[in-house]
């Protein structure tokens, strides 16, 4: 495990292979894991006094108000902040005596990462947070997962949206039914597989996209519809422009594509759809 | 240990908090109490030995308490916190699993001696119902008792999926045992044979006997302590070996 401030982000395309290990009531059929040093089926309870976690399918009492969720979650560890900053920090100090039924999604997710760095853990485990959220709270939400990392805290986050881990990580492991197939910088993944850069336009009927393969750096052209779609390598989308230009043809939505996360993740693990 | 007091603490604020259960549990018996002395008085009977109607149903008043919060509040409680992913969560800190079960322990025993004192001093009050012979004694077969009824309680929420199985359940359970054993109000002595047969099987029914007897003199019960106690240590294993986390 990196031993350094980090986003650390784990998309998996099965639920068999998400949940950290070391909540996950899941038992080891080969090899060894080690979380900050511990065994976490042996040493599991010491384990989880330095680790935060916040689960997606959690939840806490109706009827338990936000102050009291922290006050007793701070009794289960030996070691804690003191949680009337956190609720600060976290925005829920409006909120202090809400009951959890009255709290929005937002509001519960907030809550949900304050109990999980209540005892100032130094790995920090998120599960699918931003399930449900609409944009604003999404983005919100990123905010606060680097706000965590700015604390010095590794974080370890579970994820299906690739724009998330792209977003958010420094580091990547991809993990296929149980396995990790790959693991690297996002930049990195993507540059794996970029292959090409694209270059994208609509167009009316009648054009003829061939004369293009004539541009430096150009590969090939191929066009499906209203779009042509450009492939080759150097300054691509500048050159398909000036090319363009010179024949009058001015499209709208000229655009360069490149490989996201996404490509790479059904790169690796197919487009079959998955149980 | 901060844990469990903290855990303890805050299922007796939630129950407070929560309207339905707090009824249920103990105003209902309060409502009967009050119900059947306005009906029938509390003036002594011969049937009854010489005892009031009253006098007869309040050590049932108080087993109810017991059953409603064993049966019914305790299975609901834990099924809901099962279903909705509350036990899940506490898993994931260094709680020790059996933390969550002892604070649920605490909180009944506390709600049932409430409800027990409440019952005690009401009838005392509005129906001359004499203090409780041996009451230290009688504490001791409310802690019986209660820890019976929470071990099958604990057996009901560690298996039962969802807070309305456990209602259901729950409540098809109690309420036939809450009418034949006595703790109703409707004494045991009244019932026809057959029915009187079939209370002598319901664990309830000796909960009633242990708590009148010990009540009016005539101290422990050794059915009524063989039967809880085995009731408990059963319980108390099945639910071990049953309980579900998620």
């Amino acid at each position: 495990m990196p031993n350094y401030p980090h986003n650390h982000c784990r998309p998996a395309p099965d639920e068999h292979a998400r949940g950290p290990a070391c909540q996950a009531p899941y038992s080891a059929d080969a090899g060894t894991v080690r979380v900050l040093g511990l065994d976490p089926q042996r040493q599991g309870s010491e384990l989880r006094q330095r680790i935060g976690v916040q689960l997606q399918q959690a939840a806490l009492p109706d009827d338990l108000k936000v102050w009291e969720a922290l006050d007793l979650f701070a009794a289960f560890y030996r070691h804690t902040v003191d949680w009337q900053p956190l609720l600060e920090q976290w925005g829920l100090a409006e909120k202090r005596n809400a009951r959890f039924k009255s709290l929005s999604g937002g509001q519960r997710q907030r809550l949900f990462i304050a109990l999980a760095l209540v005892n100032d853990p130094e790995l920090v485990f998120l599960d699918e947070l931003t399930t449900g959220l609409d944009p604003q709270a999404r983005r919100q939400t990123w905010d606060l997962v680097r706000a965590i990392r700015e604390r010095g805290k590794t974080v370890v986050l579970v994820t299906h949206f690739m724009d998330e881990a792209e977003q958010l990580c420094d580091r990547v492991a991809i993990i296929d039914h149980g396995r990790i197939v790959a693991l690297d910088a996002p930049d990195a993944l993507i540059r794996q597989i970029q292959g090409e850069s694209r270059v994208r336009f609509s167009v009316s009927n009648g054009f003829d996209p061939t004369f293009l393969e004539a541009v430096p750096g150009v590969s090939h052209t191929v066009r499906a519809g209203d779009q042509v779609v450009v492939y080759g390598s150097g300054p691509l989308l500048a050159r398909v422009a000036a090319a363009l230009a010179e024949r009058q043809i001015t499209p709208l939505d000229l655009e360069s594509e490149r490989a996201t996360l996404e490509d790479v993740f059904l790169a690796l693990t197919g487009r079959r759809i998955r149980d | 240990m901060r844990a469990l007091w903290k855990l303890t603490w805050m299922e007796i604020k939630l129950f407070l908090r929560e309207p339905v259960g707090l009824f249920f549990t103990l105003a209902f018996p309060l409502l009967l109490l009050f119900l059947f002395g306005a009906i029938f008085g509390n003036e002594p009977v011969a049937e009854l030995g010489g005892r009031g109607t009253v006098d007869v149903s309040v050590p049932g008043y108080v087993a109810m308490v017991i059953g409603t919060l064993g049966l019914i509040g305790l299975p609901i409680g834990l099924a809901s916190y099962r279903q909705q992913g509350v036990l899940r969560r506490y898993r994931a800190t260094p709680l020790h699993p059996s933390i969550v079960l002892a604070a649920q322990v605490i909180f009944g025993l506390a709600i049932a001696f409430a409800g027990a004192v409440l019952l005690i001093v009401a009838a005392h009050l509005a129906y001359a119902v004499p203090w409780p012979g041996a009451p230290l004694s009688l504490a001791g077969a409310l802690v019986l008792s209660s820890l019976s009824f929470f071990s099958a309680g604990f057996i009901l929420g560690g298996v039962l999926p969802t807070a309305r199985t456990a209602q259901a359940v729950g409540m098809a359970i109690f309420f036939p045992m809450l009418f034949l054993s006595g703790a109703s109000g409707m004494p045991r002595e009244l019932l026809p044979d057959t029915l009187r047969r079939i209370s002598d099987l319901l664990p309830l029914s000796y909960v009633v006997t242990l708590i009148a007897d010990l009540w009016y003199g005539q101290g422990w019960n050794g059915l009524a302590l063989v039967v809880l106690s085995g009731m408990l240590i059963v319980g108390a294993v099945v639910s071990v070996l049953t309980f579900r986390w998620e």
